[in-house]
């Protein structure tokens, strides 16, 4: 009888897919690791700690377990007809992880990392957050899992969603209000780098995008691929078919390569990210980084960037503080420039025309950041024509957006 | 052999270590921040640090993330990196230029080699480049002859310092403690250590960064270093103007020309 192979701890390496990116980070010329040498060896400890527990069914197993019995997916496939009479006949699902608890897709990248620093050993955790959905799904995590939690915003962002502080707070997380530069997301993750860099030894920082030094943009995609894998179980199930197009908003780029990565190889679907256009392209006040952007580093990875002829960042500008970046994920960096997907702008006046239409039409009041991939989808469903089949990500809910809307739309007095 | 080399021969010679003192171009402008790199070579600092003011300062503290605003407030370009060292070349003094990576990648790599070789540049230290990503500023660094100064920090291991070292020319940049930049009150036992650990890797000189901000510190870090550098504490006296950031860097400078004692 001949011997049977050794068993050895499987090589990482061949888990890998043709969609990772190199050992360094690489999807093609972008990604990599442009952060301070304090930093690469918590980042090398990440990789080889993730590397790890990808392969090792007690994580996967457990993150499984997490996404199924707190998180609550898997998240509904919503056909959205009474929507999609304005989309020029298309037909249009909506991929519900707006039904996640805390609201948005945000929980999936962070129980996660949640498992991950545990795993580490490390106790505490600092996060950054824009709209305050990443900030509360961490400080959720960090309550579930018994770890301390640190989370910066953007001065900002802390004024235009402040029930989203209240609800870290009671969630028992530290909110440290950022007060440098354009008091935004970028700001606060500025500002967590820093702490990063303080506390390395006992801190993990959790990065809520996909986006930032290697190993982040991939992990974060490994994490949120289920909304895409999801998406085409339940889309195939209900129309027999894939979709001619997916389509999902785009500030760091999570939600978007979570659901991108579902049909990344069917070539026949097509991958549309939708930016921030905020006030219009032309008046220099957007969002739409891969649109209107170069490349370039920040926050630790070579990406397209917002930025000026002396490679100054600039600031960007969106009506929804999740979308307010003016950086974006590498891997759409490449997906733009291999043509496998492609991306555009949506005004807000088109984001608040749809979050308004999806309300009254489904009786689903979308974020504002979801709202743009929604106004892309009925632009996509005018070029597409009667037979077109569109999934659209619904990243998340629009409670934390009532006050924004109110406001915009006129609703009540005196707000 | 490259002038940073000459610079450290000089020091080593006089059984001292060098002070190397950090200011940000434009800072308060561009004409004031020539006379301030100016006072701080007159009083005694080796070698200058021309920062260039960056949108996105992760390794700064409160005091350069705000001297850098005022900077660019005030109207500073790239361009003006340039003439601030050439301002420092013209009068004798030697500068090296510290910026975050992207202004110098957004430039062209090559193309700010060659202008930063022109101005009279010895060199650039990247806060945020380490060599795994740094091709390009090797290739263009030696076509240009400029010394590339990369960082250690207390958290480096023992195989990330050799790769450093490896690539670094000039001297190595060893931050003293686990942190961003800013005065602290004392510059901890971790620099010590970590000038030990990176002699094992190499020759180079090796320069102590972050937090030192009085004469008495640096005779401290001067006793186990071949630089002091000094930026916070710098940055907070440039306020005050030309006489008080001078009187600063003299007893910084002689600081560093303490006799030794082991610590
Ligand atoms: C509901 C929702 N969708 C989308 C985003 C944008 O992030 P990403 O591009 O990483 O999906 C955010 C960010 O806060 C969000 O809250």
């Amino acid at each position: 009888m001949p011997e049977a192979e050794p068993v050895t701890e499987k090589d990482p390496k061949q888990q890998r897919t043709s969609h990772d990116p190199d050992e360094r980070g690489h999807f093609g010329p972008y990604g990599g690791r442009f952060l301070p040498e304090a930093l690469m060896g918590a980042l090398d400890e990440l990789s080889a700690e993730y590397d790890k527990a990808r392969l090792d069914p007690e994580f996967t197993g457990e993150f499984a377990r997490l996404l199924s019995g707190y998180a609550g997916r898997p998240s509904l496939l919503t056909e959205a007809p009474r929507f999609a009479e304005h989309a020029g006949g298309a037909r249009i699902f909506l991929k519900r992880e707006d039904l996640n608890h805390t609201g948005s897709h945000k929980i999936n990248n962070v129980l996660g990392q949640a498992l991950l620093t545990k795993r580490m050993g490390k106790k505490r955790v600092i996060a950054e957050t824009g709209a305050g959905q990443h900030g509360v799904a961490t400080a959720t995590a960090c309550a579930l899992l018994d770890l301390e939690c640190v989370v910066y915003m953007g001065e900002v962002d802390t004024e235009r969603q402040a029930l989203n502080v209240a609800r870290m707070r009671l969630l028992g997380a530290e909110v440290i209000p950022v007060k440098t530069g354009s008091r935004t997301l970028k700001d606060a993750i500025n500002e967590a780098l820093r702490d990063w860099v303080t506390n390395v030894d006992t801190t993990h920082y959790l990065l809520g995008t996909a986006a930032g030094a290697h190993p982040f943009p991939v992990m974060v995609r490994n994490f949120h691929k289920v909304i895409g894998e999801e998406a085409r179980k339940q889309i195939l199930e209900l129309t027999g078919r894939l979709p001619d197009a997916v389509a999902a908003c785009v500030g760091g780029g999570s939600n978007a390569i979570g659901i991108f990565h579902g049909f990344i190889d069917d070539p026949g679907v097509r991958l549309v990210g939708l930016e921030p256009g905020g006030k219009g392209i032309e008046t220099g006040e957007h969002g739409a980084t891969l649109t209107e952007g170069t490349p370039g580093t920040l926050h630790g990875a070579l990406s397209y960037l917002l930025q000026d002829e002396d490679g100054q960042t600039i600031e960007a500008y969106s009506i929804s503080a999740g979308l307010d970046y003016p950086g974006v994920g590498p891997e759409h960096s490449w997906l733009k420039d291999t043509g496998r997907a492609e991306y555009r702008a949506v005004t807000d006046a088109e984001a608040m025309e749809a979050f308004q239409l999806l309300s009254r039409t489904e009786g689903i009041i979308p974020a504002i950041e979801s709202a743009h991939a929604l106004a892309g989808a009925l632009k996509l469903g005018h070029e597409l024509g009667e037979d077109g089949h569109i999934l659209v990500s619904l990243s998340g809910r629009g409670d934390k957006d009532v006050d924004t809307a109110a406001r915009y739309f006129k609703l009540v007095e005196d707000v | 052999m490259s002038r940073l080399a000459q610079l450290f021969e000089g020091t080593r010679a006089e059984k001292r270590a060098a002070l190397v003192g950090y200011l940000p171009a434009g800072y308060p402008t561009v004409g004031e921040s020539k006379d301030l790199l100016a006072a701080t070579i007159d009083a005694g600092a080796d070698l200058v640090e021309v920062g260039v003011p960056y949108s996105d300062p992760v390794m700064d503290g409160p005091t350069i993330q705000a001297a850098a605003d005022t900077a660019l407030r005030n109207g500073f370009r790239l361009r003006h990196v340039f003439e601030v060292v050439e301002s420092v070349a013209s009068r004798g003094g030697r500068a090296v230029v510290m910026t975050y990576w992207n202004p110098v990648f957004h430039y062209g790599v090559d193309r700010f080699a060659r202008d930063l070789a022109a101005a009279g540049g010895l060199g650039l230290i990247t806060p945020d480049l380490t060599p795994d990503e740094a091709g390009d500023w090797l290739a263009a660094s030696d076509q240009h002859g400029l010394d590339r100064i990369f960082l250690v920090a207390p958290s480096s291991s023992e195989e990330r310092i050799a790769l450093t070292a490896k690539a670094t020319t000039g001297f190595v940049y060893a931050t003293a403690v686990m942190g961003v930049t800013g005065a602290r009150e004392s510059v901890g036992a971790s620099a010590a250590d970590l000038v030990g650990r990176t002699r094992k890797h190499t020759d180079l000189p090796i320069g102590v960064g972050l937090g030192v901000r009085s004469g008495d510190q640096a005779a401290e870090v001067a006793a186990f270093a071949d630089a002091v550098i000094v930026g916070s504490a710098l940055v907070t006296k440039a306020a005050d103007g030309t006489a008080a950031l001078g009187a600063l860097a003299a007893e910084l400078a002689e600081g560093v020309r303490r006799p030794a004692v082991p610590a």
